[in-house]
């Protein structure tokens, strides 16, 4: 028996081996010259009498499975009855996620922003307003949303330099070709942090308040931990401040033409949200998969707010910067609640209500046909 | 195909002369014109491909030939040129890599052609040079040398005999290298030549070369001082050929007509081609449409991108503005990189590591086939060989099946089995000690009582000694003392006297050793007088009167011997249809039953009369005799006529049986093979009587067979010239075969279905020259299509007599005909070399016949009967496992890059890939490519005994079925729906980022990688489901490639990447895995994804195709040969 189960994983060996050294040239084999190899082989030990294992005679003890209905329909009922369960579950849980979109673009004449979509206004604000009229339960996700946007273009998409942004000083001097044209500036400085991403970033900002009795009270936004935890610990790291001055570590370069200030000064409040880290900064960093998307701008999770925003009127002040009518594009504001699974999202719940309905009505359909040939293949199997 | 150029550039002036002028040794001749030594070609042997100057581009336009290497370099140009998604590296590197491998590889092999041509062409042999003898290089004989030949050598052109060692100016041949016979053959010295060969002063006028090998015809002018020029014709019998060896015979001495590429051998090999499967056609052609959907797709795209940048804002975006050198490039030439990037964006539909993977299978799964211990024969010590798998799956497409005779189905080992004396059977029941106890006293052999007179047992068996044309070979000349033909010697101890025969006919042996066996000896002809020792040890002694020789329109020969007392016998045995006639019909009713029983069992019966010819008969006959035979004009049918004269009113004394043993398990095999669907035809270079017994006795043609004959004998007509007859018979048997045969409907199994009517067809190379060349050109193709329909609708074809290249050609008009069947080949001699290589498959028999077979094979295995499970075992589940392996690498490409071509949709159509850079590489090396390699390795969807047990389960997969267009549309639609449901369903998901309960959104890369992971998933679970025989391989595949990808895409996920310029895969799997909603959506997706193949196979079920045919059980109507003892 052992001697059996040795020469049985002996020639597997062999066969894994041979395996193994043909992944690696995986690419490089060619496509007739193996078969001039076995003759070479054959010819050699064309005298031996072949092994006697289970593996060589192809007679490895095997599973056969067989689909039978005895299986099958038991199996898709089960599978229906659960996925029931779960669509019932998502759709459900999907429900009860508050959301409210609001479009600020200023499309419309009568819209708040509409008079910040004209091009000779600078440093435009806007007002909008809603209202609640029941409780927003917290935390309160704000999210901003653009539309017709593609940050998932391949040139865009590759127009950064990852070297510069964990804080290699070296390229800050000479960024990446790819980044170009948003590399260097007229004056041919260098461009820190370089690359289209990163000169299109979202920079309308919002401000919230709530307005009791005529009075606006300001509702703090969280503007920490909206980004991925390893993109802020891991991934993008700051330059080394040069001389105590974190801005020094910029010397030589240039801010990002469309960006109103530099990186090093995104967030002076907060060393730790400055630079390269901004939360802001790094979620629009992570490129979006659709050009209709939305991105985490801020979190209510603090003071009066964390559990929720009370029903009442609202107000948001839009620093109205980021120019998207050229493109055709919209943007558009999201409060919402999130729950277990994630954001509102129907369509999971849906498809699975779907799929275990039928599901349970092809285990039906299945259990009718069988009776009628009344499981007379059944033994076959 | 160099080789025929060659040959036509040596026998250029085949054309313009059909004749040669040879002088022998080179010496003009005194009365004709000037000596002029013609230019023949030398007798130089080429088989090699290339030489050191045409190797580089020769080598490298075939390789660009096919139609993947090709692909490559397009892909790998294009990423050279035009700025795409991934770098031209990737692709570059590997197409070198295998161009330079291959190159290697075919430049050593055609050194190795090199030095083994090098080896014939140099092989030093004797030349006659002015008297002396010089020893020459092969190659450098020219025509009209008179080349020395000693015993064992094989001659090294083709030659004239001239000269023999032995005394009556014979010598002995085996062309067991070409033709297949094993036998000795006679040949003749040409009559009146000097016996000083210097002093030969001769021409040679001969045809131009030809391939057949049985035809020669020329004319010898000898001149000799003060004489007339004496004018010999010569014949195939004076003829020796390359390759063919002396035996028996000192040494001869031989005037080299035909050289090098001229010689009759040479004419007769093909070159060995590449063999393409069917298979490698569908995949090529599947890989037509693959490319088609690739530039569709591309050609959608790049239309689609410039449809939607011409809306305002949307060709260059604040945000993503263009170079100034983008700006700048012309709109044309912009659209036509953008065509060629989407190409290499969606590449990946075809893979390379198809290709590999396939190769790798065929190269890996052949190895079964070797390892296979059913196919060790203990007797050589020697399993199947592979000499090529590139074929392996089409083993299991096998068609037609043409196959040898002689050492194929047969053993080429007569024995004597039976014989009935004045209608009493004589069996020669078991073992030789009762042989030796069959005596007067003793009684007959069998155990029946009855039993003819002792006389006319005696008559019978002086008979058998006396009517043949054996040799007895001398003793001593060589130590053992077999002849060449049988090889029982180790039965024969008990027996007083060892000795060897030599014969032209394994059969003349069988019959005189079965006289031995009953106590005649035949000692041997000396001076006219042959010997025989009977059953009191005294020794007879007849005179040889005259020989009638035997030919096969006769069917019999007889001699005329005289006894000691002065009475004049003659003998005459032959075919039960040729002698019933001429004897008495109250003998023939008592035999002919037993002669037909002894027929249908396959054995070849002949039939043995006697006459006692009174002295005016015999003067009569004899001065007819020679008469005809001095006769100039019409001598055959001069003496023919003469024979026929003679051989009446005979007596009838008995018949005999003699068995050409099949192989092992040959008729089981034929009939396994027929029960699969394929349609057996012999070709042989054999007689038609041994051939048509042999298709009985493997049981090609059964009792209720109606043999359909169309032969030189069945052309011979009174009234109408051969053509015209043939025209006749043709039409006459198509009407039968064809159009009065109800339809076939498929998969009607046949043989034992007694409704219909089964036809034999049985054609001759003579006639079969007439059908494929016809006077009238017109007629050519006519005939050939109502031949082909006759043989198509007949259960078993023989085709006889033919020479090698005929067997080529029968193959070949086969492979050609309507719908292009897939044959095979099988083999074991040299002469069955051109149908091994012209057939799709090849396959040589390891057997006593030498080497050439199996060299030229694509596989060997050692006997017949391992065919059987070769074909329906191997065969059937290599095709099955490359068809699904290659619908399943094209069904999971499909879907793995459909979403990648529906993401364009979603990107501003800028070859944005959906997938990680690490994710395309390694898709299909290491995530999906383990399963289905272990699964094309080890499937066994039916397992090998059950498909042993029931041949028609072959049929299930003929023509190709699992690589059809039908099952195609399904993989290629199953491919659709996934690859839609992947994208759809992510994007649906993906309508809302925030997927984390966090509430931080997914980008692009973890929209990828959703969509990978289901994609990865489903495809091994697919995989899965198709998967009937779960080895521990398998499931450690399969699992094991899930997990490895689990594994993979965190590691890959987990690390920065210190040589990676951008990390955009950090942690995105992890993530994913963090994210509820991303599970849910993958399990959705996956189980959405396989329920309709889930349905499909369950619902299929009931009417399974399996299920109804296990339970047909092949009669196996024929009990095994060795059984009858």
């Amino acid at each position: 028996m052992f001697v059996a189960l040795h020469s049985d994983l002996s020639s597997f060996g062999f066969f894994s081996i041979v395996y193994f050294i043909y992944e690696i040239e995986v690419h490089t084999v060619s496509l007739s010259f193996l078969s001039e190899d076995i003759r070479m082989k054959n010819e050699g030990e064309a005298s031996e009498q072949p092994d006697n294992t289970a593996f060589t005679q192809q007679q490895l003890p095997a599973w056969q499975p067989i689909l039978s209905a005895g299986i099958v329909i038991p199996g898709f009922l089960i599978i229906g009855l659960a996925f029931l369960g779960i669509g019932i579950g998502l759709f459900l849980t999907s429900q009860t996620i508050q959301v409210l979109e609001m479009d600020y673009t200023g499309v419309e004449k009568d819209s708040p922003c509409f008079q910040c979509t004209m091009q000779s206004v600078q440093n435009c604000t806007c007002e909008v307003t809603f209202s609640l009229s029941a409780l927003f339960t917290g935390p309160v996700f704000f999210y901003y949303g653009l539309s017709n946007y593609f940050q998932n273009f391949r040139k865009y998409g590759v127009s950064k330099d990852y070297y510069q942004l964990t804080g290699d000083t070296q390229y800050f001097k000479s960024p990446r070709d790819v980044c170009f044209p948003y590399s260097h500036d007229s004056k041919n400085n260098p461009i820190v942090p370089c690359g289209a991403i990163a000169n299109s970033m979202f920079n309308d900002t919002f401000e919230l308040y709530q307005i009791i009795n005529g009075t606006k009270k300001k509702v703090p936004l969280d503007g920490k931990g909206i980004s991925w935890w390893t993109d802020f610990n891991i991934k993008y790291r700051n330059p080394s401040s040069v001389n105590g001055s974190f801005a020094s570590a910029f010397d030589g370069t240039v801010k990002p033409i469309n960006w109103p200030k530099a990186a090093y000064e995104l967030d002076l409040t907060d060393p730790n949200n400055n630079g390269f880290l901004n939360q802001d900064f790094l979620v629009w960093m992570r490129r979006a998969a659709l050009p209709q998307f939305r991105k985490l701008y801020r979190r209510i999770t603090e003071g009066d707010y964390a559990g929720g925003l009370p029903a009442g009127n609202y107000s948001l002040t839009v620093h109205y910067n980021y120019p998207v009518l050229s493109f055709d594009g919209r943007k558009k504001l999201v409060f919402s609640n999130v729950s277990w699974m994630g954001g509102k999202n129907d369509f999971l719940g849906i498809a699975y209500l779907v799929v275990g309905s039928l599901c349970v009505v092809m285990s039906v359909v299945m259990l009718i046909v069988y009776a009628k040939f009344k499981f007379s293949d059944d033994d076959d199997a | 195909m160099l080789r025929r150029r060659l040959n036509r550039l040596c026998g250029g002036d085949e054309k313009r002369v059909d004749s040669r002028t040879i002088y022998v040794g080179h010496r003009p001749c005194p009365d004709t014109e000037a000596f002029i030594p013609s230019k023949f070609c030398d007798n130089r042997i080429v088989s090699s491909k290339y030489t050191v100057w045409n190797f580089l581009p020769k080598n490298l336009f075939e390789q660009f030939r096919r139609i993947a290497n090709f692909y490559f370099l397009i892909i790998f140009l294009v990423q050279v040129i035009v700025d795409t998604p991934t770098s031209p590296v990737t692709s570059g590197l590997p197409l070198f890599f295998v161009i330079t491998v291959t190159a290697i590889k075919q430049g050593y092999e055609d050194c190795l052609r090199h030095k083994a041509d090098n080896e014939v062409n140099k092989y030093l042999v004797t030349v006659l040079e002015d008297g002396r003898s010089v020893k020459k290089e092969s190659e450098k004989i020219k025509v009209g040398d008179v080349v020395e030949v000693v015993e064992d050598e094989t001659f090294p052109c083709d030659l004239i005999l001239l000269q023999s060692s032995r005394e009556d100016g014979t010598c002995f041949v085996t062309t067991a290298s070409l033709d297949g016979e094993s036998n000795h053959k006679t040949h003749y010295t040409v009559p009146d030549t000097e016996k000083d060969l210097q002093a030969l002063t001769a021409t040679i006028e001969c045809e131009q070369p030809q391939p057949d090998l049985y035809k020669f015809v020329g004319r010898m002018h000898i001149y000799k001082p003060e004489q007339e020029p004496a004018v010999r014709s010569l014949g195939p019998e004076n003829l020796l050929l390359k390759g063919a060896t002396l035996k028996n015979t000192k040494k001869i001495y031989g005037v080299a007509v035909y050289t090098g590429m001229e010689t009759k051998m040479a004419l007769n090999y093909q070159g060995k081609s590449q063999k393409r499967s069917a298979v490698e056609k569908s995949i090529n052609a599947f890989l037509l449409v693959y490319l088609c959907i690739l530039i569709s797709k591309a050609v959608v795209c790049t239309t689609l991108k410039y449809v939607w940048q011409s809306k305002e804002g949307q060709d260059e975006p604040w945000y993503n503005q263009k170079t100034q050198k983008e700006k700048d490039t012309n709109m044309y030439l912009k659209m036509f990189t953008d065509f060629l990037s989407f190409m290499v964006l969606f590449n990946f539909i075809i893979p390379v590591s198809m290709y590999v993977t396939v190769e790798m299978q065929k190269f890996l799964g052949s190895f079964f086939i070797t390892w296979d211990k059913d196919f060790f024969d203990p007797e050589i010590q020697e399993g199947a060989l592979v000499n090529t798998s590139d074929l392996n799956e089409e083993l299991g497409q096998v068609e037609y099946v043409f196959t040898d005779k002689t050492g194929t189905l047969t053993q080429n080992n007569m024995e004597f089995i039976e014989c009935c004396i004045d209608g009493f059977q004589y069996k020669h029941r078991d073992t030789w000690s009762e042989v030796d106890g069959f005596t007067v006293t003793d009684g007959p052999v069998n155990k029946l009582q009855q039993k003819a007179g002792q006389e006319k047992e005696e008559l019978f068996l002086r008979a058998l000694c006396l009517c043949h044309t054996v040799q007895v070979k001398e003793a001593g000349s060589e130590e053992v003392l077999t002849d060449q033909v049988d090889g029982i010697d180790e039965m024969r101890p008990q027996l007083e006297e060892e000795r060897g025969f030599i014969a032209s006919s394994p059969d003349e042996i069988a019959l005189v050793k079965g006289a031995m066996k009953y106590g005649f000896t035949f000692l041997g002809l000396e001076s006219k007088s042959m010997k025989i020792k009977n059953r009191e040890n005294n020794i007879e002694e007849y005179k040889l009167l005259h020989v009638l020789n035997f030919d096969p329109v006769r069917r019999r020969m007889s001699v005329i011997v005289q006894t000691k007392s002065g009475e004049t016998l003659l003998f005459c045995k032959g075919a039960d249809s040729s002698i019933f006639p001429r004897v008495k019909p109250e003998e023939v009713d008592r035999i002919r039953m037993h002669v037909e029983r002894n027929a249908t069992e396959g054995y070849r019966t002949l039939c043995v009369a006697f006459k006692q010819l009174s002295a005016e008969e015999y003067a009569v006959a004899d001065t007819g005799l020679r008469e005809a035979r001095l006769a100039l004009q019409d001598r055959e049918e001069k003496l023919i006529a003469v024979y026929n004269q003679v051989e009446t009113g005979m007596s009838l004394i008995g018949a005999t049986a003699v068995e050409d043993r099949l192989q092992e398990e040959a008729a089981e095999t034929m009939e396994a093979l027929q029960g699969a669907g394929m349609k057996v035809w012999v070709l042989t270079g054999d007689k038609m009587e041994t051939a048509k017994s042999t298709c009985y006795a493997c049981r090609l043609f059964q009792r209720g067979t109606e043999l359909l004959e169309l032969t030189l004998r069945t052309l011979e007509d009174e009234r109408l010239k051969r053509e015209e007859k043939l025209r006749e018979l043709l039409q006459e048997y198509h009407r039968k075969a064809v159009q009065d045969a109800p339809p076939v409907k498929a998969g009607v199994t046949r043989s034992w279905s007694t409704a219909n009517q089964d036809y034999g067809f049985i054609i001759d190379g003579a006639t079969l020259s007439i059908v494929m060349n016809p006077q009238h050109e017109v007629d050519a193709s006519q005939y050939k299509s109502l031949f082909l329909q006759i043989c198509q609708n007949c259960t078993a074809v023989l085709c006889c007599r033919m020479a090698p290249l005929q067997k080529a050609q029968i193959v070949k008009m086969v492979k050609t005909s309507k719908g292009s069947p897939i044959t095979l080949s099988i083999g074991d001699g040299a002469n069955d070399v051109s149908m091994i290589l012209e057939a799709h498959v090849g396959i040589g028999i390891k057997g006593k016949e030498g080497r050439q077979a199996v060299r030229n094979s694509d596989y060997a295995i050692p006997k017949l009967k391992h065919l059987k499970k070769l074909l329906l075992a191997h065969g059937h589940l290599y095709y099955v496992r490359i068809a699904h392996l290659v619908q399943y690498f094209f069904y999971k490409n499909l879907c793995f890059i459909l979403p990648q071509f529906l993401y364009q949709f979603f990107c501003g159509y800028s070859q944005q890939p959906l997938y990680d850079a690490a994710y395309l590489t390694m898709y299909n090396i290491c995530f999906t490519s383990m399963p289905i390699l272990a699964y094309s390795l080890l499937e066994q969807h039916i397992s090998i005994e059950i498909l042993l047990d029931n041949a028609t389960l072959y049929r299930e997969i003929a023509n190709n079925a699992m690589l059809r267009w039908r099952p195609f549309l399904y993989w290629t639609l199953l491919g659709i729906f996934q690859g839609l449901l992947f994208f759809f369903g992510v994007r649906f998901l993906f309508s809302n980022p925030a997927l984390q309960d966090n509430g931080q959104v997914f980008g692009n890369w973890s929209y990828g990688t959703i969509v990978f992971t289901v994609l990865v998933f489903t495809v091994t679970l697919k995989l899965a489901l198709d998967t009937r025989h779960w080895t521990w391989i398998n499931h450690f595949v399969i699992w094991g490639s899930l997990a490895f990808y689990v594994f993979f895409s965190f590691f890959w996920g987990g690390i920065i990447w210190p040589f990676l310029k951008q990390q955009r895969l950090y942690f995105v799997f992890a993530n994913m895995l963090s994210s509820v909603s991303a599970w849910l959506v993958i399990i959705i997706l996956i189980i959405l994804s396989l329920l309709p193949e889930i349905l499909l196979v369950v619902l299929r079920k009931p009417r399974g195709p399996h299920s109804r045919q296990m339970a047909a059980v092949t009669p196996l109507s024929y009990k095994h040969l060795k059984e009858r003892y």
